[in-house]
């Protein structure tokens, strides 16, 4: 069962309180979209999710794995892009296979013979979102996963999300766009 | 194969990339002539310092890779995603640890013979002086680490990484660089005493740098 939850978390960054307080709670199939303006600590939240970042209080509980889409794409930029991903697929435990469709899921199929370092940011994006998928993880924590993508690969990000949460995972999103998916609002 | 393992194998490939890790061999063996240009073609006193002046090389050559080791992997995000996946910082570090010395040990005892042989070593020095880079590499890797590990989140590391290590190397360059038994006894053990510590310093500054 994956599940996530907040219990009264609060987050102190660089001697600024960005919030208080905080309750969520992530039952399996459930999804939820974090808006807020920039600066409000919508990564930060992320991180805690993620356990990266310690909470100044409260407490974080997590049922399952967890795959992070963060700003920072940790790709290594002289591998061809299969074999960046294949790297973390691998780790994870995923064979060629899983990288396969994660690839496809993503739209990124022609792109897999190419060099990381010859990407476009949009094309990093989605990578980033292929490794969460290829992770198998089940619990999704995605840092602004719609900037940079076009129309296309939105609605793969929309489908892939709605594929996740009717498996039975969990999905914490921070966006300032909306993600084509009905989800849960929680504003900071 | 083991998650450690496949880390090692990531960092071996990526130190070899653009033949990064011939760098501190080439720098080494580049030192190593310069000593007979500087002290002059006097074959004994030659003999008598190269023990000496190729361990102040290796030392040198030891800085080289030390900011490329931990910065990158900061910087793009591998170090959070291998966190995220529960892996610990301190094996991510032993990790790092075992591929910096592999692509820089073996590599400074093979450039060592030609070097020998520039400043007229006999057999017997050039085999002490093996012995003691296999026993002292450890250790600079080691040391390596752990300020490659503290330096990672600052600017500009160049110079301040010197300054870091350079004086924590002393014990390893007089050991190394002594004549003696004992000295290779005391040698080991100081290397054995920073290979053991170096995971757990440079785990803790990651830990660190994550806040």
């Amino acid at each position: 069962m994956t599940r996530l939850a907040f219990e009264n978390i609060a987050c102190f960054r660089g001697g600024r309180l960005l919030f208080e307080g905080l309750n969520l709670a992530l039952a399996p199939g459930e999804g939820m979209l974090v808006t807020g303006a920039n600066g409000v600590g919508k990564s930060s939240l992320l991180r805690i999710a993620a356990g990266l970042l310690a909470p100044a209080a409260g407490r974080v509980m997590r049922d399952g794995d967890v795959a992070l889409a963060a700003e920072a794409p940790a790709l290594d930029e002289d591998q061809t892009l299969f074999a960046a991903l294949a790297f973390w697929a691998r780790l994870d435990g995923g064979d060629d296979q899983a990288v396969a469709m994660a690839l496809a899921a993503m739209g990124l199929a022609q792109l897999a013979p190419v060099p990381v370092r010859l990407l476009s940011t949009g094309q990093r994006r989605r990578v980033t979102l292929a490794r969460v998928i290829a992770s198998k993880a089940g619990i999704w924590l995605l840092d602004e996963p719609a900037s940079g993508l076009d129309m296309a690969s939105l609605n793969e990000l929309a489908a892939a999300m709605a594929g996740h949460l009717a498996a039975g995972g969990v999905v914490l999103a921070a966006s300032h766009q909306p993600l084509g998916l009905a989800m849960r609002e929680i504003g900071l | 194969m083991s998650p450690f393992a496949r880390l090692v194998r990531r960092d071996l490939t990526r130190a070899f990339a653009h033949g990064g890790a011939w760098l501190p061999l080439v720098f080494y063996l580049l030192v190593a002539t310069l000593f007979p240009f500087a002290i002059g073609p006097d074959a004994a006193l030659l003999a008598k310092v190269g023990s000496g002046a190729l361990w102040t090389a290796a030392l040198l050559a030891a800085l080289l890779p030390v900011e490329r080791l931990v910065r990158p992997d900061l910087a793009s995000g591998v170090l959070d995603q291998l966190a995220v996946r529960g892996h610990s910082d301190e094996g991510i570090a032993a990790a790092k640890l075992t591929a910096h010395w592999l692509s820089f040990g073996p590599l400074l005892m093979v450039a060592t013979v030609p070097a020998a042989a520039l400043l007229n070593l006999d057999g017997a020095t050039l085999e002490r002086l093996e012995i003691g880079l296999l026993l002292g590499t450890p250790g600079l890797a080691a040391l390596g680490l752990a300020v490659a590990a503290l330096t990672a989140g600052l600017r500009s590391t160049g110079a301040l990484i010197g300054l870091v290590m350079l004086p924590l190397a002393v014990p390893l360059l007089i050991f190394g660089a002594a004549p003696g038994a004992g000295a290779l006894k005391l040698l080991a053990a100081t290397s054995l005493l920073f290979v053991a510590g170096a995971p757990f310093v440079a785990g803790a500054a990651l830990r660190a740098g994550r806040t």
